[in-house]
């Protein structure tokens, strides 16, 4: 494994300057994860065309999907998060905007995040 | 710092659009569509929670001419989004950096594309009709 980091910047782990290296990190490790995670996801999606109710709840319900759903949901919306960041902060340049625009954007999909989890476990419980 | 009203590089409008240019574009841009489609994985979740009504509901817009082809558009973005960030994760190895490689992977990144887009309706048009056969 390639290291990214000169001694100095691991040691102090601050990365170029702040946290650039822990985010920019994060969106790689969070790829590598989405790929097969979101092959999974987008075929098992595509084969509940047209499902009804309890075809596609037993679907969900079934634990490995289950716990996949939830790991998804999590890793993509943090994925997003972290994407969508970088384009708040290449266009928006009024500092309180910004500030505010990534609080929400944090918030928003945490709690994206939640009420899909939510959902997944309502529907495996509820069987 | 004062501000001039001398040109910025580069100049988009006038700068001749390429290849490796375009692709970074749709990246970012595929990137955020899908952030704002993911919602619809929550919303279509939620529904299957709350009931036969609230399920209807969305399988019925989902379904719907203008359902599906939101729902072509959101796979092309996915494939795209998917087959170029496998090419940003080869770059970040250190492998691929040349120009001959970095066109030859964007033309892998086109070509795969609508064809990761096709597998996937081809299972949707699988499940579809499994359902309906009562499978």
């Amino acid at each position: 494994m390639r290291s990214y980091e000169t001694a100095v910047s691991r040691a102090h782990g601050r990365g170029s300057t702040k946290n650039g290296f822990s985010h920019w990190w994060r969106q790689r490790i969070t790829s590598v994860l989405l790929v097969p995670l979101l092959a999974w996801l987008a075929g098992g999606l595509a084969l509940q065309a047209g499902a009804d109710l309890e075809s596609a709840r037993a679907w969900v319900a079934f634990p490995l999907n289950a716990t996949l759903l939830i790991v998804a949901l999590a890793v993509l919306f943090y994925h997003a998060a972290l994407g969508v960041q970088v384009v708040i902060e290449d266009y928006v340049h009024l500092e309180g905007l910004k500030v505010a625009s990534l609080m929400l954007l944090y918030l928003v999909c945490f709690a994206l995040v939640v009420a899909g989890s939510l959902a997944v476990v309502r529907i495996a419980l509820g069987g | 710092m004062q501000s001039s009203n001398r040109p910025l590089s580069p100049h988009l409008t006038i700068y001749r659009p390429q290849m490796t240019s375009l692709l970074s574009i749709a990246h970012r841009g595929s990137g955020v569509f899908l952030a704002v489609a993911a919602v619809l994985l929550v919303v279509w979740l939620t529904a299957l929670a709350a009931g036969p009504q609230a399920f209807a509901t969305v399988q019925g817009l989902l379904g719907s001419w203008l359902g599906l082809a939101v729902l072509a558009v959101i796979t092309l973005a996915l494939t795209y989004h998917f087959c170029n960030g496998i090419r940003h994760l080869v770059w970040d190895t250190g492998r691929a950096l040349e120009l001959p490689a970095v066109y030859r992977g964007g033309w892998l990144v086109i070509i795969g594309t609508p064809v990761l887009a096709a597998v996937i309706w081809g299972l949707g048009v699988l499940g579809y009709f499994g359902y309906l056969g009562g499978a």
